[in-house]
């Protein structure tokens, strides 16, 4: 009933070379997300006829930077632009880039804040 | 070169169930291409994962959007039970897709509605939503509640449903089917409906797959994609193909949601037939620990849940990617090209529930 | 195939039926067994044990042990009938009936009497 998901660890150089081949073998591009640990982990997942296969990469809290991948996937725009918004990571030419204002909000990166010492 | 102007259309608009803002780009009256720009109600509800206990988070996920809020929270809750290995009983999985499958009817039946009251048809949508009003009625005497249901929950599902009521609701089915075949002749076989919408808002279906097209959208263009073949849940006992058009146009997109309707009532009349008796709980102990993404079919196409549990009873992470995000660069790719007065048909025949995309 | 009077059988079929329309609020809503309207409480069985505040997702209930109140704040309230599932001596229940509209948010408050304390010596 539940399925099999197959993750691998890429680092964020290879990203591209990577990503280029599933792009003519047909893959769809299902979704970008970010988690926020002790450090941002971003997840990129595929798919095709039901398989699910996924990427993860690692980048430092403070100061990201990643490569887009608009020109290989150019439904990529919108999730960079929400990595954008909400943690602060800067996507490098991204082909519709928002600047920042994709989601109206009034703080800066909210997912993405330091955490105060917590009392008790 | 002719002369270019800007056109915003949006957030307010009659046809717009929700509020989306696009720029158009006119020469003479054609679209050259079209800027989105959404982001007017964004609520952060991701965050919310941090603050609340991971059973009180389903009647988060429910509220995410109201016309697609059961499927919202069976997702959720599958990821979780997955991460904890929980095993659920029968009865509890057949009545969550006897819910999900009413839930997908009468959010067709609400598109149907709007989308006929965009090209102007306005008794057909009318009539539309009395069909609808019979199907909210059958989910108030089973759930309590009209939009928002609050029957899902981790281990199993909080109401049951009595063998007199189930044979008396199929009953009503049956008189809401036949309702329903009148209202769908209408949508296949009418002049001016078919002339409104053939040949309007064409995609490949090269581009279809280039562009990540989702539900229906994909569907209609020829792509042979419904995530319930996943067999998640109670799928495992219940046959049924997806619904395939090849013209990829606004018609197709109509034509595939008329006929998921009668596949969802075939569906219903398969789960009564084969629903066992049980328990519809399990217990639940111990806290989420591990991650998982949980995929289901809602009625506007596939929806990724991502969870994260560390051992507490708080989530690391929930991440919801909903079916209209991942259709806004295939929308933006059928409007470059159209004319202007086609335009709000074209963005009603994605069904965008902006609600869902911006959380 | 396209047809001009698809429609007409539906349109001649509705002269001849009542309309789908309710009068409502001159004729009563319907409602069903089921449905969560709104929660209310019998003062006499509560025993101020708090489960309901502590259990409520949107702290609609509050309950003050020291002065013996057990207040409800309707427009916070989502009827998610938490509450009345934890209510160890029932006294919380779901009707119907839909709260009525009211003119600005306030809350309803209940004076509790405090449950007196067994004694400790047995046979008093």
């Amino acid at each position: 009933m539940f399925e099999k998901q197959e993750i691998i660890n890429i680092t964020k150089d290879e990203l591209i070379n990577r990503v280029t081949p599933l792009f003519k073998d047909g893959y769809r591009l299902v979704q970008i997300c970010c988690t926020k640990l002790d450090k941002l982990i971003v997840d990129y997942t595929f798919d095709k006829d039901y398989k699910f296969f996924g990427f993860r990469l690692d980048l430092p809290l403070e100061n990201a930077e990643l490569p887009s991948i608009t020109n290989v996937y150019f439904a990529a725009f919108g999730y960079e632009n929400e990595l954008h918004d909400l943690f602060g990571i800067k996507v490098i030419g991204n082909k519709v880039d928002f600047g920042g204002k994709f989601y109206r909000i009034n703080e800066q990166a909210p997912f993405n804040k330091k955490q105060e010492a917590k009392n008790g | 070169m002719a002369n270019r102007t800007v056109i915003p259309f949006g957030p307010q608009h009659p046809v717009l169930p929700e509020p989306i803002h696009l720029d158009l780009v006119l020469e003479d009256e054609k679209v050259v291409e079209a800027i989105p720009n959404v982001g007017f109600i964004h609520r952060g509800l991701e965050l919310l994962c941090q603050k609340k206990p991971f059973q009180d988070m389903v009647l988060v996920a429910e509220r995410i959007c109201g016309i697609c809020s059961l499927i919202h929270g069976v997702g959720f809750v599958q990821g979780v039970e997955k991460i904890m290995n929980l095993d659920l009983p029968e009865r509890a999985l057949f009545l969550r897709v006897f819910w999900s499958e009413l839930s997908r009817i009468h959010s067709h039946l609400l598109w149907l509605g709007l989308a006929a009251d965009a090209i102007g048809f306005e008794s057909l949508f009318m009539h539309s939503w009395r069909v609808r009003e019979m199907i909210l009625d059958i989910f108030e005497e089973t759930t309590g509640g009209r939009v928002i249901f609050n029957v899902i929950k981790v281990g199993g599902v909080k109401k049951d449903i009595t063998k007199e009521t189930f044979t008396r609701i199929m009953k009503q089915l049956d008189k809401a089917e036949e309702e329903y075949k009148q209202i769908s002749e209408v949508f296949i076989n009418d002049f001016t409906v078919i002339h409104r919408w053939s040949g309007v808002g064409v995609l490949s279906k090269e581009d279809a797959v280039k562009l990540g097209a989702v539900g229906p959208t994909a569907r209609a263009s020829g792509i042979k994609s419904d995530m319930r073949m996943l067999k998640y849940g109670a799928y495992e006992k219940i046959d049924f193909e997806p619904t395939v058009e090849r013209s990829g146009d606004c018609y197709a997109r109509a034509a595939v949601r008329v006929k998921e309707v009668y596949q969802s009532f075939d569906i219903i009349r398969q789960c009564y037939n084969k629903i066992p008796e049980g328990e519809i709980e399990t217990k639940v102990t111990g806290f989420p620990n591990g991650e998982y993404f949980s995929r289901v079919e809602q009625p506007r196409g596939e929806v990724v849940y991502y969870v994260k549990g560390n051992g507490t009873k708080f989530l690391d992470r929930f991440r919801v990617r909903t079916p209209t995000f991942a259709n806004l660069p295939p929308l933006l790719q059928m409007l470059a090209g159209c004319d202007l007065a086609d335009v709000p048909a074209i963005i009603l025949s994605i069904d965008p529930c902006i609600s869902c995309t911006e959380r | 195939m396209s047809d001009i009077l698809t429609m007409c059988k539906t349109v001649l079929s509705s002269l001849r039926k009542k309309t789908a329309c309710q009068m409502y609020p001159i004729k009563p809503a319907k409602f069903y067994k089921n449905t969560r309207g709104h929660i209310t409480i019998d003062p006499n069985k509560c025993i101020l044990c708090t489960m309901c505040a502590k259990r409520c997702p949107t702290r609609a209930i509050e309950v003050d042990r020291a002065k013996g109140t057990w207040l409800i704040n309707r427009y916070k309230c989502i009827t998610c009938n938490e509450c009345v599932i934890s209510c160890k001596p029932v006294a919380l229940r779901m009707e119907i009936q839909y709260s009525p509209p009211g003119a600005k948010k306030d809350i309803e408050l209940y004076n509790i009497e405090k449950p007196t304390p067994k004694s400790a010596v047995p046979g008093e």
